[in-house]
């Protein structure tokens, strides 16, 4: 059992222990400060928590009703709203060309009677993460909210107060962690984010490319660079993963707080 | 209740843990060290035989389909896998150590680099021309006349990324005739700016003659004047690394030749 554990930890860290290997440290920090990795570095921050922040506002009253409120076909629109997780991005991409896109069956009207187009802009961006990675937010949310002690929420509500007031002042403070912990999870996610956003919202330094986008193209052209902002990405992830520590794992039931 | 004494068993199973690490590094470095083998070579005296891997530059995909399968109809103990996309991600692939017999690039720089990098095998021969058309929808509904057209406000001009050939081409292009077009995207090859106009997302673009006549119904193109179409070349070499050479040169005598040429003019390449 050991054993083979040692193995999945090897095959872990061997890609990580092979990028340190490989990135031309002497010239990292010019590589770092170049343009286009300081532009591709900045665009992935903003974008990826402002998708963070439309995966909050939108994932936690969805998690909400799916944990809470019992309808027929809840089981089919929670499969619906996670399916963006186990599809390949770049399939998510086009399913999104097909609904946003300057011909889609939203886009099209927007773009044809109100001029507004989604593609190709920083909101595109902000589409194509949101939508992979709200479904880890929705998930742990609802995890956190199925385990919670029902009680103090009860109770609560006995004591006159509002549904608003009992889930603002009850439900949501006892379920933070499974926020916090979800909120992490899909802004990583959107941060790592390439086939669905090189699909529908291109690719343009400054304006579309992300980091990951910047790595990829740096690929054909400049290894080094794209090992650097590769390592960039790994740590950042990694820290932010360790520093959530194993809260993730799972929703995090009030009782053990 | 006294605590086991677990020191033993805890060494024991440290030991069998830093094995498992061992043998797991043992393992990776073995696999490292042994090559696959794609293809077998040609013994004297008989043709060629095996399977051969061509990497081409992704204007060549309908075209080297077809000459694939012709490749294949006159060799039949020939198989031919061949694998599309930016010369510049092939070339960066090829360095990388992928399994390619021959490389065919949409340029000469690109090209470069892989002999620079020391890939090739001989010398690279050209075997083909192409040149630059801008490609909009059916209908031009943007009534685009010509390059300087591709600089107006608000029109959604496509390209692809300057290390992928097209990028360049239509930037120097564009130069050459004094036009400043703002592109909303770097597409990753020059498949990709296609249907980033035939699916209506972008208005227009600079891709290959050849490209345009491959969308058929869905893009029209509009010429662009001869003093200023820079043109395209097309080499192809042998690999350093590749696994059957003996194939291998009989599908580059295959494309250069009479057949080869006959298929490329069809698809609207130019001869080399």
């Amino acid at each position: 059992m050991l054993a083979l554990a040692g193995l999945a930890v090897l095959f872990f860290a061997l890609p990580f222990l092979g990028l340190l290997w490989r990135v031309p440290w002497s010239d990292a920090w010019e590589l770092l400060t170049r343009r286009s990795s300081l532009d591709a570095l900045r665009l992935s921050l903003i974008t990826s928590l402002a998708a963070t922040v439309v995966a909050l506002v939108l994932g936690v009253p969805l998690a909400w009703v799916l944990a809470r409120v019992g309808f027929p076909g809840r089981g089919l629109v929670r499969a619906l709203c996670v399916l963006s997780m186990v599809l390949p991005p770049v399939v998510g991409g086009v399913a999104l060309f097909a609904a946003f896109g300057r011909r889609g069956l939203v886009g099209g009207p927007l773009y044809d009677w109100f001029g507004i187009r989604l593609t190709f802009t920083t909101l595109g961006v902000v589409i194509a993460e949101t939508f992979v990675s709200m479904p880890f937010l929705v998930l742990s949310v609802e995890a956190g909210l199925r385990g919670l002690d029902r009680r103090p929420e009860e109770a609560a509500r006995t004591l006159g107060a509002s549904r608003w007031y009992a889930f603002r002042r009850v439900t949501l403070p006892a379920v933070r962690p499974a926020v916090a912990a979800g909120a992490v999870l899909a802004w990583a996610r959107a941060l790592g984010e390439f086939g669905a956003t090189i699909t529908f919202a291109g690719n343009l330094p400054g304006r579309t490319q992300t980091t990951p986008l910047a790595v990829y193209l740096a690929l054909q052209t400049d290894t080094g660079q794209a090992l650097v902002l590769s390592l960039v990405l790994i740590v950042v992830s990694f820290v932010v993963l360790l520093a959530l520590r194993d809260r993730w794992l799972g929703g995090d039931p009030a009782a053990t707080r | 209740m006294r605590p086991q004494s677990t020191a033993p068993a805890a060494s024991a199973r440290r030991r069998w843990f830093v094995v498992a690490v061992l043998l797991g590094a043992l393992g990776v470095v073995a696999a490292c060290g042994s090559s696959t083998s794609t293809g077998s070579d040609a013994g004297p005296g008989s043709g060629p035989r095996g399977s051969i891997t061509v990497f081409a530059a992704a204007s060549l995909t309908e075209a080297f389909g077809e000459l694939a399968e012709a490749f294949e109809d006159a060799e039949p103990d020939v198989s031919v896998t061949t694998s599309f996309a930016a010369s510049s991600t092939l070339a960066r692939q090829i360095q990388e150590g992928a399994p390619a017999d021959v490389f065919a690039s949409a340029d000469e720089v690109t090209m470069q680099q892989v002999v620079d990098a020391g890939e090739v095998r001989g010398e690279p021969v050209v075997f083909a021309t192409n040149s630059l058309e801008i490609l909009v929808a059916p209908g031009n509904p943007e009534g685009i006349t010509g390059l300087a057209d591709l600089g107006s406000p608000g029109l959604l001009y496509v390209t692809a990324a300057p290390e992928v050939p097209i990028g360049t081409y239509a930037t120097r292009a564009l130069r050459a005739a004094g036009v400043e077009a703002d592109p909303v995207s770097l597409e990753v090859d020059v498949k990709a700016v296609v249907t980033k106009v035939t699916s209506g997302e972008a208005d227009a673009a600079i891709v290959y003659a050849t490209d345009v006549a491959a969308a058929g119904g869905r893009a029209e193109g509009i010429a662009i004047p001869e003093e200023v179409d820079v043109g395209a070349t097309y080499p192809m070499a042998l690999t350093t690394g590749a696994a059957n050479p003996g194939a291998a040169r009989a599908w580059i005598d295959f494309v250069t030749g009479l057949r080869g040429r006959e298929i490329l003019g069809r698809y609207g390449f130019g001869a080399p």
